[in-house]
């Protein structure tokens, strides 16, 4: 597809959208409901794109990409499965105390690859569960939707996550307990404790969301300042579902700010970055950036231009500290939309105008570096994956219409969550 | 040349020797009772020697092995000379960078380099000599001391009474209760230096400052390194982005990682000693020809009778003393590794100077590390003072950093050292300075012109008016006062 440049913006990035959305059809199970975490062959589930697929349902019914009846029947399904699947401490289980593992078979359900019951994935899950429930809010089988999107809320056991600590471990194995990795700086964690927070059954002490907000470091980086975190997704995910504008926390308070404009200050650092591309990374650019959590050209070594050139695998990279290797995600930029329309919509385009290659059946792929050369002009992650399509859908939605927002500002446990951890003013 | 090596080698060890444990050394006759009595002869007891000696007092010094602690004998100088070559091969190594072809590969003549450390630490020792001390006045008594009442120790057979006293007895290094350890042999950084040849494999326990100096250093010297943290990163006292671009470093230099990973066991399989890991329930092994262990230090505060004095001691963290550097007994004092949180040399010989001045002239000089700088001198150096953000936060104290990149730094660019960066902490709203860390190939340089403005109380505005040479790499210094004056203005001009 070459036509892009003919498009006026709101028809490409409808276009866009709507690719990004048929992922989330062409790689759901049709027993379970569950969703592939990438296009390749053999790929488990991955509980959080299921989070972001719930999510995107509504907005297909609103685009009307799915009857009603189509959205509640995959979303109904995937909530039974949830429902119905094993919680317990065993190896194999899908979850336990309410969360999930991480990744799971597709057919089963079953925990692979001795993942952990991840916090944030199952956030992110049942951030879609309770956009589901807020959603349907019909007769009939919408009644299930809301009973299965309580109960499933209901059952997390954030208190237990605590594990009698102020903050949160990132995950748990029933190998060895709770890992040691905590959540440090500001990051994509917000909607985690946010969803903790507003539990009716097993909620976080609101210490915990206090303790982490001491690891905040507030920064004059590139011009700028920000509440800082590298990786650009970490200024996106919870925006997904939760519209900052205007509301605060005590950290915001202080700062006269919002996460919203900070994301906007986020962007600002990346672009400025792109721009002063400081280890010479091929395209970098005020229209080239991008750099965030996503497949890479994996363990090589070049060099190259009298230096040595180190890429990595998938990874969480992060400016203006690294890791950065010279890859971006090509769908970074357009998921800005609500917050910098402007240099979204400039860097997409400049990017689609470029390296079309990164846009293949007009969904975006995980991750391009131009840096390593090969015959398509750069390296290129192979096939796409779930959560860059799920956080594109939202984004996109929330820039047009403001949709998951403004399900999501009448969902009782958000404003629970978001009040218990001190946020005010706005539209809460 | 060759030849005459071993001869100059034994030279070097008989004057360091002889500056710092002569062999047949007489102890003097003890006076009646010493104003001050110290025991320890590192760099606490060596600072307290010389301050109370040039005020006047009478001075006792006890030593039980070397003059110069660890600092000198196996820590900070050793160590130092020892990441210097490595720094050396590293930059043969990358030398085609700058256009500059070597030769060839990088070959190490690993006596020469252990025989480079022993002149130096020879050389250094001259500042801290047994002639220095005695030429100062002060008696020096070498052997074990123990408490024998309130106000006096014995040493050997000697009984020394004193008015005041300073234990300056240091630290040591801490080992782990590890199943298999003790029979599988390890080091310390204590036993580290005495080694005759590089060890092919090393594997590094810990991932403190020491342990990420030591893990770097034998890597870039041609070891295989695996180093193993059982935090999730590096140098748990630095700000995350210190210790993930220290993290990345190491990697780059080709140490193999292992973070989160406990050590549970270690075993001997022929001639390879194993560790045994643990990493979120994951099992591995890990082999080597050597360990060395780097899991922190313990106070040496055993075989001194501590209790007889009337000096209260818990057995790791030491000593203790309230702010004035007085312990439970009004006539006894402590500095240094034995009592104080932050264990470094500077550390030491500042908290030393004040409990002498405290002890000896009623200075009642509280001692506040606040101002202490200190380094991890990897490749980049880790530097901090004051205040980190955290410890703002949990004051209730706002705070903002103001942060340059090494990048973005002329000089930086130019030497090919442009990984890290300068943060300048400040009290929000104010131009007042309550911090700074900086990342970068001289952080340990760069990080006193922030000790000196931080003590002399200069804040942003006066800061960003500070020429600097240029090009240099202190200039991040003054491009972060600069940020702060851009951020200020633009506030009023949004106004």
């Amino acid at each position: 597809m070459d036509d892009w440049a003919q498009l006026s913006d709101d028809a490409l990035v409808t276009r866009l959208q709507r690719a990004a959305f048929s992922y989330l059809l062409e790689y759901a199970n049709a027993d379970t409901g569950l969703v592939a975490d990438t296009s390749r062959r053999g790929s488990p589930c991955s509980i959080a794109v299921v989070g972001f697929a719930l999510s995107c349902y509504p907005i297909a019914v609103q685009n009307g990409w799915l009857s009603r009846a189509d959205g509640a029947a995959r979303t109904l399904k995937v909530l039974r499965f949830l429902s119905r699947s094993t919680q317990s401490d065993a190896p194999d289980a899908t979850g336990y105390k309410g969360f999930y593992y991480h990744f799971l078979d597709m057919q089963t359900g079953r925990r692979v690859w001795q993942c952990e019951l991840s916090l944030i994935d199952t956030a992110l899950l049942i951030a879609g569960v309770l956009v589901a429930g807020s959603y349907f809010d019909g007769g009939n089988e919408e009644n299930e939707i809301r009973e299965l999107a309580d109960a499933l809320y209901r059952r997390v056991d954030w208190h237990w996550a605590q594990a009698g600590a102020s903050g949160l471990s990132q995950g748990w194995k029933p190998e060895c307990g709770f890992l040691h990795y905590g959540w440090e700086g500001y990051n994509e964690a917000t909607i985690l404790y946010v969803l903790g927070l507003g539990s009716p059954t097993f909620p976080l002490a609101p210490s915990g969301y206090v303790t982490w907000g001491l690891t905040y470091q507030w920064e004059n980086l590139l011009g700028h300042d920000v509440l800082y975190s590298g990786p650009l997704f970490t200024h996106l995910f919870s925006h997904a579902w939760i519209d900052f504008r205007g509301i605060r926390d005590a950290f915001m308070r202080e700062k006269s700010s919002d996460y919203f404009e900070n994301t906007k200050s986020a962007v600002a650092i990346h672009r400025e970055y792109g721009e002063r591309n400081p280890y010479c990374f091929r395209a970098y650019s005020r229209n080239f950036w991008g750099v965030t959590a996503g497949d890479g050209p994996a363990n090589v070594e070049i060099r190259e231009d009298g230096r040595d050139r180190r890429f990595f695998g998938y990874m969480s990279r992060g400016v203006p500290y690294g890791p950065d290797d010279g890859t971006i995600a090509p769908w970074a930029m357009l998921a800005t939309l609500p917050f910098t329309t402007e240099a979204a919509l400039a860097g997409t385009r400049s990017l689609l105008d470029t390296y079309p290659q990164v846009c293949i059946q007009d969904r975006f792929s995980s991750g391009f570096n131009p840096t390593l050369q090969s015959r398509t002009g750069g390296w290129l992650s192979e096939g796409w994956y779930g959560l860059d399509q799920g956080l594109l859908v939202m984004m996109i939605e929330n820039h047009r219409t403001g949709l998951i927002w403004e399900i999501m500002r009448r969902c009782g446990p958000i404003r629970d969550g978001l009040r218990n951890a001190g946020f005010e003013g706005g539209w809460l | 040349m060759q030849r005459i090596m071993p001869n100059a080698a034994v030279e070097d060890e008989k004057t360091f020797l002889r500056r710092v444990r002569p062999q047949h050394w007489k102890s003097p006759v003890p006076r009646s009772s010493y104003d001050l009595l110290i025991v320890g002869g590192g760099p606490a007891g060596l600072a307290a020697a010389e301050s109370a000696a040039r005020l006047g007092f009478s001075v006792a010094l006890v030593e039980r092995n070397r003059l110069g602690g660890n600092s000198l004998n196996v820590g900070s100088v050793p160590s130092k000379a020892l990441i210097r070559t490595a720094h050396v091969c590293s930059t043969i190594r990358g030398a085609e960078d700058f256009g500059a072809l070597a030769p060839g590969e990088v070959a190490l003549d690993f006596s020469k380099v252990m025989a480079r450390m022993r002149r130096i630490l020879t050389r250094i020792s001259a500042y801290n000599s047994v002639d220095d001390l005695t030429t100062l006045g002060v008696d020096i008594f070498f052997g074990d001391a123990r408490f024998e009442s309130t106000d006096a120790l014995v040493v050997g057979s000697t009984r020394l009474r004193f008015e005041k006293a300073l234990i300056a007895t240091g630290a040591r290094p801490k080992t782990p209760d590890i199943p298999g350890l003790e029979q599988t042999g390890y080091r310390t950084s204590a036993t580290i230096f005495e080694m005759e040849t590089p060890p092919k494999r090393l594997a590094v326990i810990g991932g403190g400052p020491l342990g990420c100096e030591l893990a770097q250093a034998f890597c870039r010297l041609g070891a295989h390194v695996t180093i193993v943290q059982d935090e999730p990163k590096f140098l748990p006292r630095e700000e995350r982005d210190a210790a993930e671009i220290l993290s990345r470093s190491m990697a780059r230099d080709g140490v193999e990682i292992r973070l989160n990973t406990a050590v549970v066991g270690a075993r001997r399989e022929g001639g390879d000693k194993i560790l045994e890991t643990v990493d979120s329930g994951v099992k591995n092994d890990v082999h080597a020809d050597e360990i060395v262990l780097c899991v922190g230090r313990a106070a040496n505060v055993e075989g001194l009778d501590l209790e007889i004095a009337g000096v209260s001691f818990e057995a790791v963290q030491g000593i203790k003393v309230d702010d004035f550097l007085c312990s439970s007994n009004p006539r006894v004092y402590a500095a240094g590794d034995v009592c104080g949180e932050l264990k470094f040399t500077n550390a030491a010989q500042t908290s030393a100077r004040i409990a002498v001045r405290n002890a000896l002239v009623d200075a009642r000089q509280r001692y506040d590390d606040t101002l202490t700088p200190w380094c991890t001198f990897c490749d980049p150096e880790i530097a901090h003072i004051g205040l980190h953000v955290w410890e703002a936060r949990r004051q209730s104290i706002p705070i903002k950093s103001f942060t340059v990149m090494m990048h973005d730094v002329d000089r930086a660019i130019t030497e090919g050292e442009d990984t890290g960066f300068v943060k300048i902490h400040t009290a929000e709203g104010t131009d007042r300075i309550l911090g700074a860390t900086i990342v970068a190939s001289r952080a340990s340089e760069l990080i006193n012109e922030m000790a000196v403005i931080m003590n002399a109380g200069i804040g942003m505005e006066a800061l960003a008016e500070m020429v600097h040479t240029y090009p240099a790499q202190s200039e991040a210094i003054m491009l972060a006062a600069q940020a702060y004056r851009y951020s200020t203005s633009s506030r009023f001009n949004a106004r």
